[in-house]
């Protein structure tokens, strides 16, 4: 892959954070419940200091807003931006287009994670704090930590040897996991409701938990996007060049895992945002991870919120399973922007 | 003192048959060919017709509904094995058979000569057919009608067709005098089957067990592909703020009113506020068994309490 070198320009950035905004600002206004868009402006620019206004909205209407739809776009948002972030940077990394957050067995840690807490796990009903994202969480870390060792033990320490090692640790991982739905059957509703990714009981607390995460991982990648475009011509030419190619690869999988892993932890496995976002942001700005990482987070973002607000109207008050929104818009749209971009070259 | 002597006479003879009756239908089991057994017999089966040459002694329940059906119907003491998630009642020989994932061999290894199931997620039935297995399958009841005809069928099959006569009629009256105490103005309610809001419409067993008390349920606007288990959006449980909350995720999910109660906006909720949260048994709230008027008694009387302060 050869990436033509791009300066980091202000152009393509203010407009995907204006698509960001519109799409931000759509579904905070609309949603299974209709409140009046008015009251609803009134409402947020009433908790801006110095403004005073009265919305008119019901205590219960309030709460709808607050600790309902708020929590949830934003948490959309964050998920977003982290898988698709996580997708750019793994697709940079192993120089590989198919490379996904979930590629090195995060997906199916998480998944055995988070089934062993629903099967195994004590009630945690009166705890303080919910197992389920924890263990997801360390779930997805471990699963990356044991592709990584398997890939490193066999000597060659080349992106695909991880990405082999990869296939072979979330192979195992998820016929644990099988055997432990088939075992523990009662679990298997939770297992799968957790699988199907949900947004649906999305509260601040989720919120709170990935923030760290997110800035975490997204400082670390946009430090290391200069690097991630001399890793593209290779690790030998990366290396004649002073990169130690190996070690760069750590750093971007480690924050890139986390951001997976944190995503996961809270809103399960939503597929294809961290394949098509970063693609579609390469057809239409290039290859650069100078561009490509910034925009895939912020495209992100948007994506998913949009996702989300035709999961939770189209069928209202019923909701869709967010992962087959993605995968229903998402497909088609990355097909129409391949034929679109085609002279791209 | 003679004349008196006759009728006290025909008193205790009545008792002493009346409780040889009792004890017949409890133990039944053990009476082979109890009151009305006559084999062969022909059942008309969901999977075709069945032919049982003899009444069966080592009956294998792959469903939880049929066990407590057949305990409840007094043929538990001919019943072999029963599968893993058949947890009612206690005396059930509860094995390690999975109803997900049938092994035809472990099943077979019962030595059974009846096996009853609700799904066959594989070649269940057609496995049982090669060994010469009788099976009787006996699926999810969608009405009430559906529980009570797969009892008698179950009293048939097993040669107690009088216990589920009997059963039937209890169960009838039972719901009847339910329904008849059900408040005049119609309480809504969401059922809850786990934390993403999954519901079941009025369509459902489930819901048509709440329409007997006349409450209406607030997943019936969502569900407009008609699969009966809409997922809800948390606004709209918010928005539409049912006079109460039933919890059928108490333990598959460890829900409970006081998590209910700490979800985001759920505070607002009058049902939340009213201590109008109740928590089911899963089991019970998923079965079609005679277990429903357990069920339906422990809604009526939250009903019953809400009507009685006065909302």
């Amino acid at each position: 892959m050869i990436v033509a070198p791009a300066r980091l320009r202000a152009g393509p950035l203010v407009g995907a954070s204006a698509v960001l905004a519109g799409a931000a600002m759509l579904a905070v206004l609309v949603g299974p419940v209709r409140l009046a868009p008015g009251a609803v402006l009134a409402e947020l620019a009433g908790r801006l200091p110095l403004v005073h206004t009265t919305s008119g909205l019901s205590p219960q209407e309030a709460a709808i807003l607050w600790q309902l739809r708020l929590p949830r776009v934003v948490l959309g948002g964050l998920v977003g931006a982290m898988l698709a972030m996580a997708g750019a940077a793994y697709q940079g990394v192993f120089r590989n287009p198919l490379a996904d957050p979930y590629l090195l067995g995060a997906a199916a840690g998480a998944g055995l994670g988070a089934t062993l807490a629903i099967a195994y796990g004590p009630d945690t009903s009166s705890w303080p704090v919910d197992l389920l994202p924890i263990a997801a969480f360390a779930g997805a870390v471990a699963g990356v930590i044991g592709a990584y060792a398997l890939g490193r033990s066999g000597g060659a320490r080349t992106a695909t040897t991880l990405i082999l090692s990869g296939v072979a640790v979330a192979a195992f991982l998820t016929a644990v996991q099988t055997y432990v739905q088939q075992r523990e059957s009662e679990t298997l509703r939770e297992v799968y409701g957790w699988i199907l990714g949900r947004l649906t009981t999305a509260g601040w607390h989720e919120v709170l938990l990935v923030v760290p995460y997110a800035l975490v991982s997204a400082a670390v990648i946009l430090l290391h996007r200069r690097l991630l475009d001399v890793l593209a011509v290779g690790d030998d030419e990366a290396s004649s060049l002073g990169l130690r190619a190996a070690r760069v690869r750590l750093v971007v999988v480690a924050a890139a895992t986390l951001a997976t892993a944190a995503a996961v932890a809270v809103s399960g496995l939503i597929g294809f945002v961290g394949i098509i976002v970063p693609h579609t942001v390469r057809l239409v700005a290039g290859s650069s991870h100078r561009l490509l990482v910034p925009l895939s987070l912020v495209a992100g973002a948007a994506f998913l919120i949009l996702a989300d607000l035709v999961a939770r109207t189209v069928a209202a008050p019923a909701e869709l399973p967010i992962g087959v929104v993605t995968a229903f818009f998402g497909a088609p749209f990355f097909a129409l922007v391949l034929r679109t971009a085609r002279r791209v070259p | 003192m003679r004349r008196s002597l006759a009728p006290l006479l025909l008193l205790v003879l009545a008792l002493v048959a009346a409780g040889c009756g009792n004890d017949g239908s409890r133990s039944g089991a053990a009476a082979p060919g109890g009151q009305g057994a006559a084999f062969p017999v022909t059942i008309d089966a969901a999977g075709g017709k069945l032919v049982l040459a003899r009444q069966p002694q080592r009956i294998v329940s792959m469903s939880p509904t049929a066990t407590e059906m057949l305990f409840g119907i007094a043929a538990g003491g001919q019943v072999a094995a029963v599968d893993s998630n058949s947890n009612y009642p206690r005396e059930a020989p509860r094995t390690d058979l999975s109803a997900y994932e049938p092994n035809l061999e472990a099943i077979a290894g019962y030595k059974p000569d009846l096996v009853v199931y609700s799904d066959d997620p594989g070649e269940l039935a057609a496995g049982l057919h090669k060994l010469g297995i009788p099976a009787l399958r006996q699926p999810a009841a969608r009405t009430l009608d559906d529980t009570y005809a797969q009892l008698d069928q179950l009293g048939r099959a097993t040669g107690h067709p009088a216990e589920a006569t009997r059963l039937v009629a209890a169960m009838r009256s039972e719901i009847h005098k339910l329904a008849a105490a059900r408040p005049a103005r119609p309480l809504t309610y969401y059922h809850e089957l786990d934390k993403n809001l999954y519901s079941a419409t009025s369509k459902t067993f489930i819901g048509q067990l709440y329409g007997q008390l006349g409450m209406r349920n607030i997943a019936d606007a969502a569900d407009k592909d008609g699969s009966g288990y809409p997922q809800l959006s948390a606004e709209y449980v918010v928005k539409a703020d049912p006079d109460l909350i039933f919890l059928a995720d108490t333990k598959c999910c460890g829900q409970t009113a006081r998590t209910v109660a700490a979800r985001d906006g759920w505070d607002q909720l009058t049902a939340v506020r009213t201590g109008a949260v109740v928590a089911l048994d899963d089991d019970v709230a998923s079965r079609w068994g005679p277990r429903v008027v357990d069920f339906l008694k422990t809604v009526s009387a939250k009903v019953q309490s809400l009507e009685a302060v006065g909302r």
